[in-house]
């Protein structure tokens, strides 16, 4: 398993657009992946789950992924988060 | 064939089929199934109709509203991918043996009653979302059809109970020929955006969407306010003449489009257009409006999910004072609240929202988003003859601290070197009561006024203009409205300054003959008003109205008042 912390610096936080890119980012793979933020920790291809977190700015987030592509997902999810700004 | 007799909303003949965009009955029983694998693939195959469905629907959208109405449904694709939506579903089929209806509705109103429990309106709003899209897989289990107005492909007519701005919004002009509604009149949103769209419409029918099938040949008259349903031969015939005759009226009244608006003994006024959107310049110009008299710009903040950034503004500003190229434009800073909500803002709800926390009353509060909108208006200014007016103004107070932010962003701006236009006038809208009485004070510090009769006559008569069973008290020509529609125009006149009207009266053909007589400056209506209105203008006389004026101001009831213009009229 795999793991990283982020920071969200979005002045929006992970709201309806962001949360729809990443989740369609992670359903590519195969990996199981999640995401904990406060404590909680849900599924990342699952859309209710990531908005249901309520992310804001200034949130420190983990994303976690375990299987066969797992550094593989880790670095296109880190990819996106960095190039939409939403987080570093 | 049948008929129904409602407000007219927007004038015009519209004949086409009725499309209804009424909510299905998605009504169902909790059942026992004996091969749960079935189920769960009938439960697949709903879900892949789906599926397609809002691919279809984001791509039309795309081309005709924009990619960020488009991203919607992208968040609304990935809903009916969730796993942790799919799998309890399935599984509960599996388990409990029980239809896949009933799955789908105990799964879905979980996660619904999650998110409605969060304590931030933006998590509710999300419900909405949910409840939007397992609704379509419920539908399609139930073999039943959502109406999908956006995806419309021949000439109709839109049958609904009420519209709203997001309905409307996804319109397609080319198909949709006229509407009716159950509810509402005609100042209601559904009858400004049909007026604005220039397409017939009659509202308050009360039973359209029970009387009237899908299918059904439908004739609107936004003449009388009449529709007929499945008429006859003989009653199509003889709409299908009116409708010629109107069209042949139209281009009659085209001929004005150059003109200018001068009484028959040589009094001039201004003509101008209330808008929306910069899309709308184009119906001003076709109809020969002489300005915008009225620019909502509460239409930049209304369907989205946060503030238009004042680059967004700046955008839309200039474009319609470049649009108009030197014309005046009137831009009424944001007046939200009341019937106009924006639930981004996280607003308590009120008990009387008309009577809250809205327009002024809200930007002198929340000054992020007023100055925000200042320094778009003031940036934009210099691009083109630009006029600001404040809506809601009760007291001087408001009105001075309104400008002085105003003033404080201009001298920001020349500061930082961003050139601002040296003078633009400042003025108010008159639709409280008690800036009608007091306009003689107001009229020393502001450079002109706007009355905004639909919510001047709501407040003097103290009547709801949403309520139907109060609608008999919407009385324009009431002479308590007139006499105090007299006190503003004599009292910015006094001081040297003009008076304008931007309220519905402003384009009624009874109520013009007055207004002219009293000596209104400026009419700004629906542009599809105008070219009516500058060729009743060009046979009246400015003197003899003043007469009726007179008369009317000094008559005890509604009914005297429309009976002396009547006559007046036909002179």
């Amino acid at each position: 398993m795999v793991q990283k912390q982020f920071k969200v610096v979005a002045e929006t936080g992970i709201h309806a657009r962001p949360a729809t890119m990443l989740v369609q980012a992670a359903s590519k793979f195969d990996s199981e992946i999640h995401l904990e933020y406060k404590e909680k920790k849900v599924n990342l291809k699952s859309i209710m789950g990531v908005m249901s977190l309520g992310i804001g700015q200034g949130a420190d987030v983990t994303i976690f992924a375990e299987g066969s592509d797992e550094q593989d997902a880790l670095n296109t999810l880190e990819e996106a988060l960095k190039k939409e700004g939403l987080a570093e | 064939m049948g008929f129904l007799q409602g407000i007219a909303a927007s004038n015009g003949i519209a004949i086409a089929k009725a499309y209804k965009l009424v909510e299905p009955d998605f009504s169902f029983e909790k059942k026992t199934v004996a091969a749960p694998a079935e189920e769960v693939a009938r439960f697949q195959s709903a879900l892949q109709k789906s599926k397609l469905e809002l691919e279809q629907i984001r791509d039309h959208a795309g081309t005709a509203l924009g990619v960020d109405k488009a991203a919607i449904f992208d968040a609304h694709l990935l809903v009916l991918s969730d796993p942790e939506l799919i799998s309890p579903i399935e599984d509960k089929i599996n388990t409990e043996n029980v239809n896949a209806e009933h799955a789908l509705k105990e799964t879905a109103d979980m996660f619904i009653g999650m998110f409605e429990s969060m304590d931030n309106e933006y998590m509710k709003e999300r419900a909405a979302d949910i409840r939007d899209v397992t609704k379509r897989v419920l539908a399609h289990l139930l073999g039943i059809q959502i109406p999908n107005p956006s995806m419309i492909a021949e000439e109709v007519v839109i049958v609904a109970e009420d519209l709203t701005p997001s309905d409307t919004a996804q319109l397609n002009r080319q198909f949709v020929k006229g509407f009716t509604t159950n509810i509402g009149g005609r100042t209601s949103h559904s009858a400004i955006m049909a007026r604005s769209m220039e397409i017939p419409a009659v509202v308050g029918t009360k039973a359209a969407t029970e009387e009237i099938h899908n299918g059904d040949i439908v004739v609107v008259d936004g003449l009388k306010g009449e529709v007929h349903f499945n008429p006859t031969p003989e009653v199509l015939e003889v709409y299908k003449k009116t409708q010629e005759d109107f069209v042949k009226q139209k281009a009659e009244w085209a001929k004005l489009v150059n003109e200018k608006s001068v009484t028959a003994d040589g009094h001039h006024v201004e003509l101008a257009a209330n808008i929306g959107t910069p899309k709308d310049l184009k119906g001003v110009v076709e109809n020969g409006g002489e300005g915008i008299g009225l620019y909502r710009t509460e239409f930049l903040y209304m369907d989205r999910d946060q503030l238009p950034t004042e680059e967004e503004q700046f955008t839309a500003y200039k474009a319609v004072l470049e649009g108009m190229a030197g014309k005046p434009v009137v831009v009424r800073t944001l007046d939200i609240g009341g019937d106009k909500e924006l639930p981004y803002l996280n607003l308590p709800k009120e008990m009387n929202p008309f009577l809250g926390f809205r327009a002024i009353r809200l930007c002198l509060e929340e000054q992020d988003i007023f100055r925000t909108q200042l320094r778009a208006l003031l940036r934009a200014s210099v691009h083109g003859n630009l006029k600001v007016m404040f809506p809601m103004i009760a007291t001087l107070v408001e009105f001075r601290e309104a400008k002085a932010m105003l003033e404080e962003e201009k001298a920001k701006l020349v500061n930082e070197g961003v050139q601002v236009a040296d003078h633009i006038e400042l003025g108010i809208m008159v639709e409280i009561p008690s800036t009608a009485v007091l306009a003689d004070q107001f009229a020393k510090e502001v450079d002109f006024f706007s009355i905004g009769t639909n919510d001047l006559i709501q407040y003097t008569m103290a009547a709801d203009r949403m309520n139907q069973q109060v609608s008999y008290l919407y009385q324009p020509y009431n002479p308590s409205i007139l006499r105090l529609v007299k006190m503003v125009i004599d009292a910015a006149h006094k001081e040297g300054k003009w008076a304008g009207m931007c309220g519905e009266m402003a384009g009624d053909e009874t109520a013009i003959p007055i207004l002219l007589g009293l000596g209104l400056d400026e009419f700004s209506m629906s542009a599809s008003s105008i070219l009516k209105a500058r060729s009743l203008i060009r046979n009246l006389n400015k003197s003899d109205m003043e007469k009726l004026a007179s008369t009317v101001v000094n008559m005890s009831t509604t009914e005297e008042v429309v009976e002396a213009v009547n006559q007046a009229l036909s002179l």
